[in-house]
């Protein structure tokens, strides 16, 4: 049961994001990068699944710049078997449109029964991706999903949707995108990470992967960047009487000021 | 025949959802500065007449799909039959709601038609015929302004943005008899149940509970939410522990939402749950710890324990004669 895991590497939550002077990308001299929160599940639940079939192997595949080597590098620590790492010149200006097509071109090339990837990546917040590749390879997507199930060539998925919990089936070669509450990543133990300085990352470009840049590829190419509008100062502290007292007050504030009751 | 703008609209078992009527109105303001029609597409089961309401938000057409394989959500199938609808109607802008559904559909059909897709937008400009949408990015920190590409030029808007406008027109009416493909995806079984509440991303007041409430009993922050018409959020420590669905989790890996009024109770309000609310109009923070991070941002800060300041609160309403909202 061979697994390829999304893996896009993106800023930490704490980094203090900075327009660069280009106006259209951001600053990233001082910018921890960590791998997308979601795509940590995703290879998590990767590596349950090989344990659990007892064979196969888990890739994972990152489109982006050398420095995500080092997050590739960590997901091979926590189990995942090889890593391959999909950097090109031609892709500093990318856009999830690019991304999409990027990665159907390298999978194309893989043998895998199922793709595992977070739902969205917390730096463009597109969630674009997935439905796009599993257009490009014609396979079912199956998102937001819970808890899964491999029986006999199909995947069985709890989903989370709006009202409460979808349990769907489909045929393998599958999609499946991951949600909070699907698993708790392990941490990797220092065992597995010197295991892992023995597995490979494989680095392609785009001639790699069978693909020529396009001048016209960028779909949702970004015009300008802005910093939002800084909340409006006067911030009030409800202190002092009784908890009713300060109810009421709150309550007035809330009406009179603050027009949002 | 080529127009101008149509908005997918999605039918679901308890009628249009509000972002609908916000997608269907910036549509229209979109066609109008196009000096063109809006159309919109309804697709669903048991639609019938409830997509002439459309007509009163400003649609010049309405294109409706009712049939009873569409009575649940595909996204395989939908997107097949809208697929069809705009090969043949040719739209220059294809507007979507704000559901997780409605961004699958446009993401698979900018892929389809190599196209550009744009999700969370919440402006839009018009440079001559081109679209340009403002987005968040980074948990927004930042906004971005991109250009659509392509045709057509796709987006989904951001819940809670855009604003409603009646604009009561005579719409054309067309029912469209779908091509329905195979779904690639079997539904084994259903776990849902009703809510009457508003959906989370939807509603203007949400009341939100963290670590502080100690445990799952959210009947407090329930008759609050009941109160105000609005709906119940948790922080991720609230799902983690199980004391609250996945569904109902806001924050960087749950859902955005930009309310009018956001009240925190017993949330410590790290980054990771900013990056869900940081646009609601107004935030209230009740913590028991002055040092709470939500303090810093809070416009209203009680310094309090929550389960002596709620049902304050819910008195006080109460005896200002407010009752539990309608619907």
């Amino acid at each position: 049961m061979d697994i390829v895991v999304l893996m896009k590497q993106v800023p930490d939550t704490a980094a203090l994001i900075q327009i660069d002077d280009d106006n259209v990308n951001i600053k990233t001299e001082d910018v921890k990068w960590v791998i997308n929160p979601y795509d940590e599940l995703a290879v998590e639940e990767a590596i349950r699944i090989r344990e659990k079939q007892g064979a196969g192997k888990v890739t994972v595949l990152t489109v982006g710049m050398e420095s995500a080597a080092a997050n590739i590098k960590t997901a091979l620590a926590m189990g995942a078997d090889e890593g391959i790492l999909i950097g090109d010149p031609a892709l500093e200006k990318i856009d999830p449109q690019i991304t999409a097509k990027v990665i159907a071109a390298a999978l194309k090339n893989l043998h895998f029964d199922l793709i595992i990837a977070g739902p969205r990546a917390l730096d463009d917040d597109a969630s674009y991706v997935p439905a796009a590749v599993s257009v490009y390879l014609d396979i079912p997507l199956l998102p937001t999903v819970i808890r899964q199930e491999i029986i006999s060539g199909k995947i069985r998925c709890e989903q989370v949707v709006q009202d409460g919990i979808m349990v769907v089936e489909a045929n393998l070669p599958a999609f499946m995108t991951t949600q909070r509450g699907l698993n708790e990543p392990r941490y990797p133990s220092l065992a597995n990470i010197m295991k892992a300085k023995k597995k490979k990352i494989h680095t392609k470009t785009l001639a790699d992967i069978g693909l020529s840049p396009d001048p016209k590829w960028h779909k949702t190419p970004t015009v300008s960047l802005a910093y939002p509008p800084g909340r409006s100062a006067g911030k009030v502290v409800i202190e002092g009487g009784t908890a009713g007292e300060k109810a009421a007050r709150l309550l007035n504030l809330l009406r009179d000021k603050a027009g949002a009751l | 025949m080529s127009i101008d703008v149509m908005v997918f609209t999605e039918f679901a078992r308890a009628g249009f959802r509000k972002s609908t009527f916000e997608v269907i109105s910036e549509g229209r303001r979109l066609a109008n500065q196009l000096n063109g029609s809006l159309t919109a597409v309804v697709l669903g089961s048991g639609a019938g007449d409830t997509a002439a309401d459309l007509a009163q938000y400003g649609a010049d057409r309405i294109l409706t799909c009712d049939h009873p394989a569409l009575e649940d959500f595909d996204a395989f199938r939908f997107t097949a039959v809208l697929s069809d609808i705009v090969k043949q109607y040719t739209p220059n802008i294809l507007l979507f709601g704000s559901s997780y559904n409605e961004k699958e559909m446009a993401a698979r059909l900018a892929a389809q038609l190599d196209t550009g897709a744009a999700t969370e937008c919440v402006a839009f400009t018009l440079e001559g015929e081109r679209l340009v949408a403002t987005r968040p990015i980074y948990g927004g920190k930042l906004l971005a302004r991109v250009k659509i590409e392509g045709s057509p030029q796709i987006a989904c808007i951001r819940s809670n943005i855009f604003p409603i406008v009646k604009d009561v027109r005579t719409a054309e009416q067309v029912m469209i008899e779908p091509k329905l493909k195979e779904p690639q995806i079997r539904v084994v079984e259903k776990k849902l149940k009703n809510s009457d509440r508003v959906e989370l991303t939807e509603a203007s007041v949400v009341i939100s509970g963290g670590r502080g409430m100690g445990g799952p009993d959210y009947s407090l922050l329930e008759e609050l939410a009941d109160l105000l018409g609005g709906a119940v959020g948790a922080s991720r420590t609230a799902v983690d522990e199980g004391w609250r669905p996945y569904s109902d989790q806001v924050g960087q890996t749950g859902k955005v939402v930009s309310p009018k009024l956001y009240v925190a109770c017993g949330i410590s309000g790290a980054m990771q749950h900013l990056a869900g609310m940081s646009s609601s109009e107004c935030i209230v923070g009740i913590n028991r710890d002055p040092d709470a991070p939500i303090f810093n941002y809070a416009d209203f800060c009680v310094v309090d324990d929550l389960f002596k300041m709620l049902p304050a609160i819910i008195e006080e309403l109460k005896s200002q004669g407010v009752k539990k909202a309608a619907g």
